[in-house]
Protein backbone atom coordinates (compact mmCIF):
# COMPACT_ATOMS: atom_id res chain seq x y z
CA UNK A 1 0.00 0.00 0.00
CA UNK A 2 2.70 2.53 0.85
CA UNK A 3 5.47 3.05 -1.43
CA UNK A 4 8.97 1.67 0.40
CA UNK A 5 11.09 4.41 -1.61
CA UNK A 6 8.68 7.55 0.09
CA UNK A 7 8.77 8.96 3.31
CA UNK A 8 5.85 9.91 5.89
CA UNK A 9 4.68 12.68 8.00
CA UNK A 10 2.55 11.94 11.33
CA UNK A 11 0.15 14.80 8.84
CA UNK A 12 -0.24 11.86 6.33
CA UNK A 13 1.93 13.53 3.45
CA UNK A 14 4.29 11.43 1.39
CA UNK A 15 7.61 12.95 -0.13
CA UNK A 16 9.57 11.18 -2.83
CA UNK A 17 13.08 12.77 -2.95
CA UNK A 18 14.87 12.55 -6.35
CA UNK A 19 18.41 13.66 -5.95
CA UNK A 20 18.05 17.81 -4.83
CA UNK A 21 14.05 17.46 -6.22
CA UNK A 22 11.25 15.79 -4.27
CA UNK A 23 7.13 15.44 -4.94
CA UNK A 24 4.69 15.68 -1.96
CA UNK A 25 1.57 14.47 -1.82
CA UNK A 26 -0.88 13.24 1.08
CA UNK A 27 -1.65 9.20 1.80
CA UNK A 28 -4.31 7.11 0.89
CA UNK A 29 -5.28 6.91 4.77
CA UNK A 30 -5.53 11.14 3.95
CA UNK A 31 -8.13 10.87 0.99
CA UNK A 32 -9.98 8.30 2.89
CA UNK A 33 -10.29 10.34 5.65
CA UNK A 34 -11.35 13.36 3.92
CA UNK A 35 -13.73 11.56 1.51
CA UNK A 36 -14.71 13.28 -1.81
CA UNK A 37 -12.35 15.92 -2.42
CA UNK A 38 -13.60 18.88 -4.46
CA UNK A 39 -11.02 21.51 -3.91
CA UNK A 40 -7.27 21.88 -3.67
CA UNK A 41 -5.56 25.03 -2.89
CA UNK A 42 -1.96 25.07 -4.12
CA UNK A 43 0.89 27.62 -4.02
CA UNK A 44 2.38 28.83 -6.94
CA UNK A 45 5.87 27.64 -8.43
CA UNK A 46 8.71 30.30 -6.93
CA UNK A 47 6.94 30.21 -2.84
CA UNK A 48 9.00 28.99 -0.32
CA UNK A 49 7.91 26.55 2.90
CA UNK A 50 10.07 25.81 5.98
CA UNK A 51 9.50 22.54 7.25
CA UNK A 52 6.10 22.12 8.80
CA UNK A 53 4.56 25.69 7.33
CA UNK A 54 1.38 25.01 5.72
CA UNK A 55 1.76 24.85 1.91
CA UNK A 56 -2.22 24.88 1.01
CA UNK A 57 -5.35 22.89 1.73
CA UNK A 58 -7.14 20.03 0.51
CA UNK A 59 -11.15 20.20 0.96
CA UNK A 60 -13.83 18.00 0.79
CA UNK A 61 -17.65 18.21 1.03
CA UNK A 62 -17.76 19.06 4.71
CA UNK A 63 -14.04 20.00 5.86
CA UNK A 64 -10.87 21.84 5.35
CA UNK A 65 -7.48 20.42 5.57
CA UNK A 66 -4.37 22.28 5.60
CA UNK A 67 -1.22 20.87 4.01
CA UNK A 68 2.03 21.58 5.85
CA UNK A 69 5.85 20.71 4.29
CA UNK A 70 7.37 17.74 5.35
CA UNK A 71 10.31 19.51 4.46
CA UNK A 72 12.35 22.91 3.53
CA UNK A 73 11.87 23.97 -0.20
CA UNK A 74 10.98 26.10 -2.76
CA UNK A 75 7.98 25.02 -4.97
CA UNK A 76 9.35 24.49 -8.46
CA UNK A 77 5.95 22.43 -10.05
CA UNK A 78 2.27 22.30 -9.12
CA UNK A 79 -0.21 19.85 -9.59
CA UNK A 80 -2.73 21.98 -11.57
CA UNK A 81 -4.28 19.06 -13.17
CA UNK A 82 -6.40 18.91 -9.81
CA UNK A 83 -8.10 22.17 -10.09
CA UNK A 84 -10.10 20.87 -12.35
CA UNK A 85 -10.01 17.31 -11.41
CA UNK A 86 -9.87 17.19 -6.94
CA UNK A 87 -11.19 13.26 -7.28
CA UNK A 88 -8.59 12.28 -8.94
CA UNK A 89 -6.81 13.08 -5.17
CA UNK A 90 -9.00 10.24 -3.92
CA UNK A 91 -8.17 7.72 -6.79
CA UNK A 92 -4.72 8.32 -7.49
CA UNK A 93 -2.95 9.64 -4.06
CA UNK A 94 0.19 8.13 -4.32
CA UNK A 95 1.12 8.91 -7.91
CA UNK A 96 -0.70 10.82 -10.84
CA UNK A 97 -2.41 12.84 -7.49
CA UNK A 98 0.88 14.42 -6.13
CA UNK A 99 0.82 18.25 -5.73
CA UNK A 100 3.86 19.68 -5.78
CA UNK A 101 7.60 19.24 -6.76
CA UNK A 102 9.85 21.61 -4.56
CA UNK A 103 14.03 22.01 -4.83
CA UNK A 104 14.84 20.93 -1.43
CA UNK A 105 16.69 22.90 0.85
CA UNK A 106 18.60 20.25 3.12
CA UNK A 107 17.68 16.43 2.14
CA UNK A 108 19.18 15.86 5.96
CA UNK A 109 15.52 17.00 6.82
CA UNK A 110 13.93 13.27 5.37
CA UNK A 111 15.84 11.88 8.30
CA UNK A 112 12.99 12.34 10.94
CA UNK A 113 10.65 11.44 8.34
CA UNK A 114 8.99 8.20 8.74
CA UNK A 115 9.59 5.48 6.80
CA UNK A 116 6.34 3.23 4.79
CA UNK A 117 7.00 0.37 7.64
CA UNK A 118 6.90 3.18 10.37
CA UNK A 119 3.92 5.01 8.78
CA UNK A 120 2.02 1.93 9.05
CA UNK A 121 3.08 1.36 12.51
CA UNK A 122 1.72 4.93 12.99
CA UNK A 123 -1.73 4.18 11.29
CA UNK A 124 -1.57 0.89 13.63
CA UNK A 125 -1.24 2.28 16.82
CA UNK A 126 -3.59 5.33 16.31
CA UNK A 127 -6.77 3.70 14.77
CA UNK B 1 -9.75 14.40 10.68
CA UNK B 2 -10.19 13.06 14.31
CA UNK B 3 -13.91 10.96 15.01
CA UNK B 4 -13.80 11.08 18.44
CA UNK B 5 -17.42 9.93 19.84
CA UNK B 6 -18.36 10.72 23.66
CA UNK B 7 -20.31 7.90 25.37
CA UNK B 8 -22.78 10.48 26.12
CA UNK B 9 -24.02 10.61 22.65
CA UNK B 10 -27.51 9.21 21.89
CA UNK B 11 -27.83 6.33 19.41
CA UNK B 12 -30.74 5.81 16.91
CA UNK B 13 -32.26 2.10 16.61
CA UNK B 14 -30.13 1.64 13.87
CA UNK B 15 -27.05 2.72 14.75
CA UNK B 16 -25.30 -1.18 14.13
CA UNK B 17 -27.33 -1.00 10.43
CA UNK B 18 -25.18 1.73 10.00
CA UNK B 19 -21.65 0.55 10.93
CA UNK B 20 -22.51 -2.45 9.06
CA UNK B 21 -23.05 -0.61 6.53
CA UNK B 22 -19.76 0.70 6.74
CA UNK B 23 -20.58 4.38 7.62
CA UNK B 24 -18.09 6.97 9.17
CA UNK B 25 -20.57 8.56 12.22
CA UNK B 26 -20.68 11.43 13.46
CA UNK B 27 -22.19 13.75 16.52
CA UNK B 28 -25.56 15.83 15.62
CA UNK B 29 -28.07 17.22 17.78
CA UNK B 30 -26.60 15.03 20.93
CA UNK B 31 -27.03 11.95 18.65
CA UNK B 32 -24.24 9.87 16.67
CA UNK B 33 -25.13 9.31 12.93
CA UNK B 34 -23.85 8.62 9.71
CA UNK B 35 -22.03 11.41 7.68
CA UNK B 36 -21.97 9.48 4.56
CA UNK B 37 -22.06 6.04 3.61
CA UNK B 38 -20.85 5.45 0.01
CA UNK B 39 -19.62 9.27 -0.38
CA UNK B 40 -21.49 12.55 -0.09
CA UNK B 41 -21.29 13.22 -3.77
CA UNK B 42 -22.65 9.90 -4.76
CA UNK B 43 -25.22 9.92 -2.57
CA UNK B 44 -26.42 13.68 -3.48
CA UNK B 45 -26.28 12.43 -7.06
CA UNK B 46 -28.83 9.66 -5.45
CA UNK B 47 -31.32 11.71 -4.50
CA UNK B 48 -31.70 13.78 -7.16
CA UNK B 49 -31.37 11.25 -10.00
CA UNK B 50 -32.98 8.05 -8.19
CA UNK B 51 -33.61 7.82 -4.32
CA UNK B 52 -32.11 8.07 -1.02
CA UNK B 53 -33.07 6.70 2.55
CA UNK B 54 -32.28 8.78 5.42
CA UNK B 55 -32.34 7.44 9.03
CA UNK B 56 -33.92 10.70 10.72
CA UNK B 57 -35.02 9.22 13.95
CA UNK B 58 -32.93 11.73 15.94
CA UNK B 59 -35.53 14.00 15.04
CA UNK B 60 -38.21 15.16 17.69
CA UNK B 61 -41.79 14.16 18.13
CA UNK B 62 -43.99 16.72 20.46
CA UNK B 63 -48.10 15.46 20.59
CA UNK B 64 -50.49 17.58 21.50
CA UNK B 65 -54.21 16.76 22.35
CA UNK B 66 -57.37 17.89 23.91
CA UNK B 67 -60.46 20.00 23.06
CA UNK B 68 -57.84 22.75 22.85
CA UNK B 69 -55.12 21.45 20.60
CA UNK B 70 -55.69 23.90 18.07
CA UNK B 71 -56.08 26.89 20.51
CA UNK B 72 -52.77 25.76 21.92
CA UNK B 73 -50.86 25.35 18.21
CA UNK B 74 -52.50 28.64 17.34
CA UNK B 75 -50.56 30.43 20.07
CA UNK B 76 -47.10 28.62 19.87
CA UNK B 77 -46.60 28.27 16.40
CA UNK B 78 -47.11 31.60 13.28
CA UNK B 79 -48.59 29.72 10.39
CA UNK B 80 -52.12 29.60 10.42
CA UNK B 81 -53.18 25.80 11.65
CA UNK B 82 -56.56 26.14 11.62
CA UNK B 83 -56.84 25.83 7.63
CA UNK B 84 -55.32 22.55 7.84
CA UNK B 85 -57.48 19.60 7.15
CA UNK B 86 -57.10 15.87 8.24
CA UNK B 87 -54.32 14.40 7.31
CA UNK B 88 -52.81 17.85 6.24
CA UNK B 89 -49.42 18.94 7.08
CA UNK B 90 -47.55 22.58 7.42
CA UNK B 91 -44.37 23.87 7.43
CA UNK B 92 -44.04 26.32 10.24
CA UNK B 93 -42.34 28.17 13.47
CA UNK B 94 -42.50 28.46 16.89
CA UNK B 95 -41.45 32.15 18.11
CA UNK B 96 -40.00 33.94 20.90
CA UNK B 97 -42.22 37.20 21.77
CA UNK B 98 -39.59 39.41 19.62
CA UNK B 99 -40.23 37.26 16.73
CA UNK B 100 -37.24 35.08 16.67
CA UNK B 101 -37.15 31.22 16.61
CA UNK B 102 -37.47 28.80 19.42
CA UNK B 103 -37.67 26.15 16.21
CA UNK B 104 -39.21 25.43 12.51
CA UNK B 105 -40.96 22.30 12.48
CA UNK B 106 -44.00 20.91 10.77
CA UNK B 107 -47.55 20.24 12.34
CA UNK B 108 -49.04 17.46 11.65
CA UNK B 109 -53.46 17.43 12.10
CA UNK B 110 -54.66 14.03 12.68
CA UNK B 111 -57.79 15.16 14.28
CA UNK B 112 -59.06 18.39 15.97
CA UNK B 113 -58.31 17.21 18.97
CA UNK B 114 -54.46 15.68 18.02
CA UNK B 115 -51.78 17.29 16.19
CA UNK B 116 -48.44 15.77 15.53
CA UNK B 117 -45.55 18.09 15.71
CA UNK B 118 -41.91 16.67 13.93
CA UNK B 119 -39.00 18.92 15.39
CA UNK B 120 -35.14 19.63 15.20
CA UNK B 121 -33.47 16.79 16.95
CA UNK B 122 -31.46 19.62 18.64
CA UNK B 123 -34.47 21.40 20.40
CA UNK B 124 -36.60 18.49 21.16
CA UNK B 125 -36.22 19.42 25.04
CA UNK B 126 -36.19 23.04 24.49
CA UNK B 127 -39.52 23.33 22.01
CA UNK B 128 -41.26 20.40 24.74
CA UNK B 129 -41.06 22.62 27.78
CA UNK B 130 -41.79 25.92 25.44
CA UNK B 131 -44.71 24.38 24.25
CA UNK B 132 -45.60 23.08 28.16
CA UNK B 133 -44.91 27.00 29.42
CA UNK B 134 -47.02 28.40 27.10
CA UNK B 135 -49.96 25.59 27.23
CA UNK B 136 -52.58 27.83 28.93
CA UNK B 137 -55.74 25.69 27.49
CA UNK B 138 -57.34 22.63 27.28
CA UNK B 139 -54.97 20.65 26.07
CA UNK B 140 -52.10 18.06 26.95
CA UNK B 141 -48.32 18.34 25.53
CA UNK B 142 -46.68 14.75 25.49
CA UNK B 143 -42.93 14.60 24.09
CA UNK B 144 -43.08 11.55 22.31
CA UNK B 145 -39.51 11.28 20.30
CA UNK B 146 -38.95 8.17 21.70
CA UNK B 147 -42.06 6.20 20.18
CA UNK B 148 -40.74 6.92 16.36
CA UNK B 149 -38.74 5.80 14.58
CA UNK B 150 -38.55 8.37 11.40
CA UNK B 151 -36.88 7.39 8.04
CA UNK B 152 -36.97 9.41 4.82
CA UNK B 153 -37.27 8.24 1.51
CA UNK B 154 -36.64 10.98 -0.95
CA UNK B 155 -35.91 11.34 -4.89
CA UNK B 156 -37.77 10.88 -8.43
CA UNK B 157 -38.52 7.20 -7.49
CA UNK B 158 -39.42 8.13 -4.01
CA UNK B 159 -43.09 6.54 -4.57
CA UNK B 160 -42.11 3.48 -7.19
CA UNK B 161 -40.07 2.30 -4.33
CA UNK B 162 -42.34 2.64 -1.61
CA UNK B 163 -45.77 1.48 -3.58
CA UNK B 164 -44.82 -2.28 -4.14
CA UNK B 165 -44.43 -2.29 -0.06
CA UNK B 166 -47.89 -0.64 1.39
CA UNK B 167 -51.53 -0.50 0.20
CA UNK B 168 -52.05 3.42 0.56
CA UNK B 169 -52.69 4.48 -2.73
CA UNK B 170 -49.49 7.03 -3.07
CA UNK B 171 -50.53 8.86 -6.11
CA UNK B 172 -53.53 10.38 -3.91
CA UNK B 173 -51.04 11.36 -1.39
CA UNK B 174 -49.86 14.69 -2.41
CA UNK B 175 -47.36 17.06 -1.25
CA UNK B 176 -47.61 17.99 2.79
CA UNK B 177 -50.79 15.10 3.33
CA UNK B 178 -50.13 12.58 5.37
CA UNK B 179 -52.17 9.01 6.08
CA UNK B 180 -51.76 6.42 8.42
CA UNK B 181 -51.23 2.75 6.81
CA UNK B 182 -49.13 -0.29 6.56
CA UNK B 183 -45.63 -0.69 5.27
CA UNK B 184 -44.14 -4.14 4.47
CA UNK B 185 -46.97 -4.94 7.37
CA UNK B 186 -46.04 -1.94 10.05
CA UNK B 187 -48.39 0.70 10.89
CA UNK B 188 -46.83 3.77 9.97
CA UNK B 189 -47.75 7.43 9.57
CA UNK B 190 -46.73 7.98 6.22
CA UNK B 191 -46.19 11.75 5.32
CA UNK B 192 -45.27 13.11 1.93
CA UNK B 193 -42.69 15.51 3.43
CA UNK B 194 -39.27 16.20 2.99
CA UNK B 195 -36.06 18.58 3.49
CA UNK B 196 -33.92 17.43 0.25
CA UNK B 197 -36.15 19.66 -2.51
CA UNK B 198 -37.18 16.16 -4.28
CA UNK B 199 -40.54 14.38 -3.72
CA UNK B 200 -40.49 11.77 -1.02
CA UNK B 201 -42.14 10.24 1.70
CA UNK B 202 -41.16 10.31 5.58
CA UNK B 203 -41.90 7.18 7.63
CA UNK B 204 -42.79 7.57 11.28
CA UNK B 205 -43.09 4.09 12.76
CA UNK B 206 -42.69 1.88 16.07
CA UNK B 207 -38.72 1.44 16.98
CA UNK B 208 -38.91 -2.07 17.28
CA UNK B 209 -39.85 -2.50 13.09
CA UNK B 210 -36.66 -0.20 12.22
CA UNK B 211 -34.16 -3.04 10.80
CA UNK B 212 -37.36 -4.70 8.89
CA UNK B 213 -38.11 -1.53 7.44
CA UNK B 214 -34.84 -0.17 7.23
CA UNK B 215 -33.79 -3.09 4.98
CA UNK B 216 -37.13 -3.97 3.55
CA UNK B 217 -36.54 -0.50 1.92
CA UNK B 218 -33.09 -0.94 0.94
CA UNK B 219 -34.13 -3.72 -0.81
CA UNK B 220 -37.09 -2.83 -2.94
CA UNK B 221 -34.96 0.01 -4.20
CA UNK B 222 -31.96 -1.34 -5.00
CA UNK B 223 -32.88 -2.18 -8.52
CA UNK B 224 -34.17 1.46 -8.85
CA UNK B 225 -30.53 2.85 -7.33
CA UNK B 226 -31.64 3.82 -3.89
CA UNK B 227 -28.96 4.05 -1.66
CA UNK B 228 -28.42 4.79 2.04
CA UNK B 229 -27.68 8.58 2.69
CA UNK B 230 -26.26 10.61 5.52
CA UNK B 231 -26.46 14.34 6.92
CA UNK B 232 -23.61 15.10 4.67
CA UNK B 233 -25.73 14.32 1.61
CA UNK B 234 -28.78 15.82 3.33
CA UNK B 235 -27.45 19.42 4.31
CA UNK B 236 -25.91 19.38 0.40
CA UNK B 237 -28.91 18.68 -0.54
CA UNK B 238 -31.67 20.89 1.84
CA UNK B 239 -28.83 24.08 0.67
CA UNK B 240 -29.43 23.51 -2.82
CA UNK B 241 -33.33 23.68 -2.29
CA UNK B 242 -32.47 26.86 0.13
CA UNK B 243 -34.32 25.09 3.19
CA UNK B 244 -32.93 26.62 5.98
CA UNK B 245 -31.36 25.08 8.95
CA UNK B 246 -31.57 25.59 12.79
CA UNK B 247 -28.85 26.96 14.00
CA UNK B 248 -27.62 28.38 10.88
CA UNK B 249 -30.12 30.39 9.18
CA UNK B 250 -32.60 30.75 12.14
CA UNK B 251 -31.73 31.11 15.64
CA UNK B 252 -33.21 33.55 18.63
CA UNK B 253 -31.49 36.53 16.56
CA UNK B 254 -33.60 36.42 13.96
CA UNK B 255 -36.86 37.18 12.79
CA UNK B 256 -39.43 35.89 9.93
CA UNK B 257 -39.16 38.32 7.99
CA UNK B 258 -35.27 38.42 8.15
CA UNK B 259 -35.15 34.80 7.23
CA UNK B 260 -37.56 35.44 4.41
CA UNK B 261 -39.61 33.03 6.04
CA UNK B 262 -42.91 35.70 5.10
CA UNK B 263 -45.23 32.50 3.65
CA UNK B 264 -45.62 30.48 6.70
CA UNK B 265 -46.24 33.75 8.68
CA UNK B 266 -50.17 35.18 9.06
CA UNK B 267 -50.29 37.65 11.11
CA UNK B 268 -53.96 37.66 10.52
CA UNK B 269 -55.02 34.84 11.96
CA UNK B 270 -55.11 35.30 15.13
CA UNK B 271 -52.79 35.97 18.68
CA UNK B 272 -49.55 34.38 18.52
CA UNK B 273 -46.52 34.92 20.29
CA UNK B 274 -44.03 37.33 18.65
CA UNK B 275 -47.04 38.56 16.63
CA UNK B 276 -46.79 41.96 18.09
CA UNK B 277 -42.63 42.49 17.68
CA UNK B 278 -43.10 40.59 14.29
CA UNK B 279 -46.10 43.53 13.11
CA UNK B 280 -43.58 46.46 14.53
CA UNK B 281 -40.22 45.24 12.90
CA UNK B 282 -42.62 44.99 9.39
CA UNK B 283 -43.72 48.63 9.83
CA UNK B 284 -40.51 50.04 10.74
CA UNK B 285 -38.37 47.96 7.97
CA UNK B 286 -36.00 45.27 8.06
CA UNK B 287 -31.95 45.95 8.22
CA UNK B 288 -31.13 42.87 7.29
CA UNK B 289 -31.95 40.23 5.04
CA UNK B 290 -31.02 36.75 3.89
CA UNK B 291 -29.90 35.89 0.77
CA UNK B 292 -27.94 33.31 -1.40
CA UNK B 293 -25.19 33.80 -3.25
CA UNK B 294 -22.65 32.09 -5.94
CA UNK B 295 -18.73 32.35 -5.79
CA UNK B 296 -17.72 33.92 -8.69
CA UNK B 297 -13.78 32.64 -8.61
CA UNK B 298 -12.54 29.64 -7.27
CA UNK B 299 -13.35 29.18 -3.37
CA UNK B 300 -15.86 27.68 -1.21
CA UNK B 301 -17.34 29.24 1.56
CA UNK B 302 -18.50 27.83 4.63
CA UNK B 303 -20.18 28.27 7.72
CA UNK B 304 -18.80 30.85 9.74
CA UNK B 305 -16.75 32.75 6.85
CA UNK B 306 -17.05 37.00 6.54
CA UNK B 307 -18.95 38.49 4.08
CA UNK B 308 -17.59 41.26 2.82
CA UNK B 309 -19.38 43.94 0.96
CA UNK B 310 -18.02 47.60 -0.58
CA UNK B 311 -15.05 46.94 1.61
CA UNK B 312 -17.03 46.53 5.06
CA UNK B 313 -17.24 43.35 6.49
CA UNK B 314 -21.21 42.70 7.46
CA UNK B 315 -21.85 39.68 8.44
CA UNK B 316 -20.94 35.74 8.38
CA UNK B 317 -21.69 33.11 6.19
CA UNK B 318 -24.71 30.67 7.74
CA UNK B 319 -24.31 27.89 5.37
CA UNK B 320 -22.04 27.39 2.35
CA UNK B 321 -20.56 24.11 0.48
CA UNK B 322 -19.99 23.43 -2.56
CA UNK B 323 -23.27 21.87 -4.51
CA UNK B 324 -23.05 18.53 -6.20
CA UNK B 325 -25.71 18.91 -8.55
CA UNK B 326 -25.63 22.40 -9.94
CA UNK B 327 -21.68 21.82 -9.65
CA UNK B 328 -21.33 25.54 -7.78
CA UNK B 329 -19.65 26.94 -4.73
CA UNK B 330 -23.17 28.30 -2.96
CA UNK B 331 -24.09 29.60 0.51
CA UNK B 332 -26.34 31.94 2.51
CA UNK B 333 -25.48 34.99 4.55
CA UNK B 334 -27.85 37.85 6.26
CA UNK B 335 -26.91 41.07 4.28
CA UNK B 336 -27.82 44.95 4.92
CA UNK B 337 -31.11 44.81 3.05
CA UNK B 338 -29.32 47.58 0.93
CA UNK B 339 -27.48 45.61 -0.36
CA UNK B 340 -29.41 42.37 -0.88
CA UNK B 341 -30.57 42.03 -4.51
CA UNK B 342 -29.67 39.96 -6.93
CA UNK B 343 -26.66 41.03 -8.82
CA UNK B 344 -25.07 42.83 -5.92
CA UNK B 345 -21.56 41.81 -5.86
CA UNK B 346 -19.78 40.78 -2.44
CA UNK B 347 -16.53 39.04 -1.56
CA UNK B 348 -15.94 36.10 1.59
CA UNK B 349 -13.46 35.93 3.25
CA UNK B 350 -11.44 32.28 3.17
CA UNK B 351 -8.43 32.05 5.09
CA UNK B 352 -7.26 35.73 4.68
CA UNK B 353 -8.06 36.29 0.75
CA UNK B 354 -11.19 38.16 0.10
CA UNK B 355 -13.19 35.67 -2.70
CA UNK B 356 -15.55 37.69 -5.22
CA UNK B 357 -18.94 36.24 -4.91
CA UNK B 358 -22.47 37.62 -6.31
CA UNK B 359 -26.23 37.44 -5.05
CA UNK B 360 -28.06 35.49 -6.80
CA UNK B 361 -32.31 34.63 -7.01
CA UNK B 362 -33.05 31.96 -5.05
CA UNK B 363 -33.83 28.72 -4.40
CA UNK B 364 -30.68 27.87 -6.14
CA UNK B 365 -32.18 24.73 -7.13
CA UNK B 366 -36.30 23.90 -7.87
CA UNK B 367 -37.09 20.18 -9.38
CA UNK B 368 -38.91 19.63 -12.80
CA UNK B 369 -42.50 19.78 -12.41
Amino acid sequence: MYPREYRYTREHEWIKLEGERATIGITHYAQEQLGDIVFVELPKAGAEFAVLEAFGTVESVKAVSELYSPVSGRVEEVNTSLNENPALLNREPHGAAWLIKIRVKDPSELNSLLTAEQYEAFLESSA
Amino acid sequence: MTTEIQTTLRKTPLNATHRALGARMTSFGGFELPVEYTGILEEHMAVRTAAGLFDVSHMGQIEIRGREALALVQYVTCNDASRLAAGQAQYTALLYPQGTFVDDLVVHKITDAHYFLCVNASNGEKDYNWIRRQNRFDATVENTSDRYTQLALQGPRAAAILQPLTALELPALRTYRFSFGKVLGVECLVARTGYTGEDGFELYFDPAESEKLWNGLLKSGKSKGLLPVGLGARNTLRLEACYPLYGHELDDTTTIWEARLDWICKLEKGEFIGREALRAQKEKGLERILVGFEMRDRGIAREGYPVVIAGRACGRVTSGSLAPWLKKNLGLAYVPVAASAPGTRLAIRIRGSEVPAEIVPTPFYKRAK
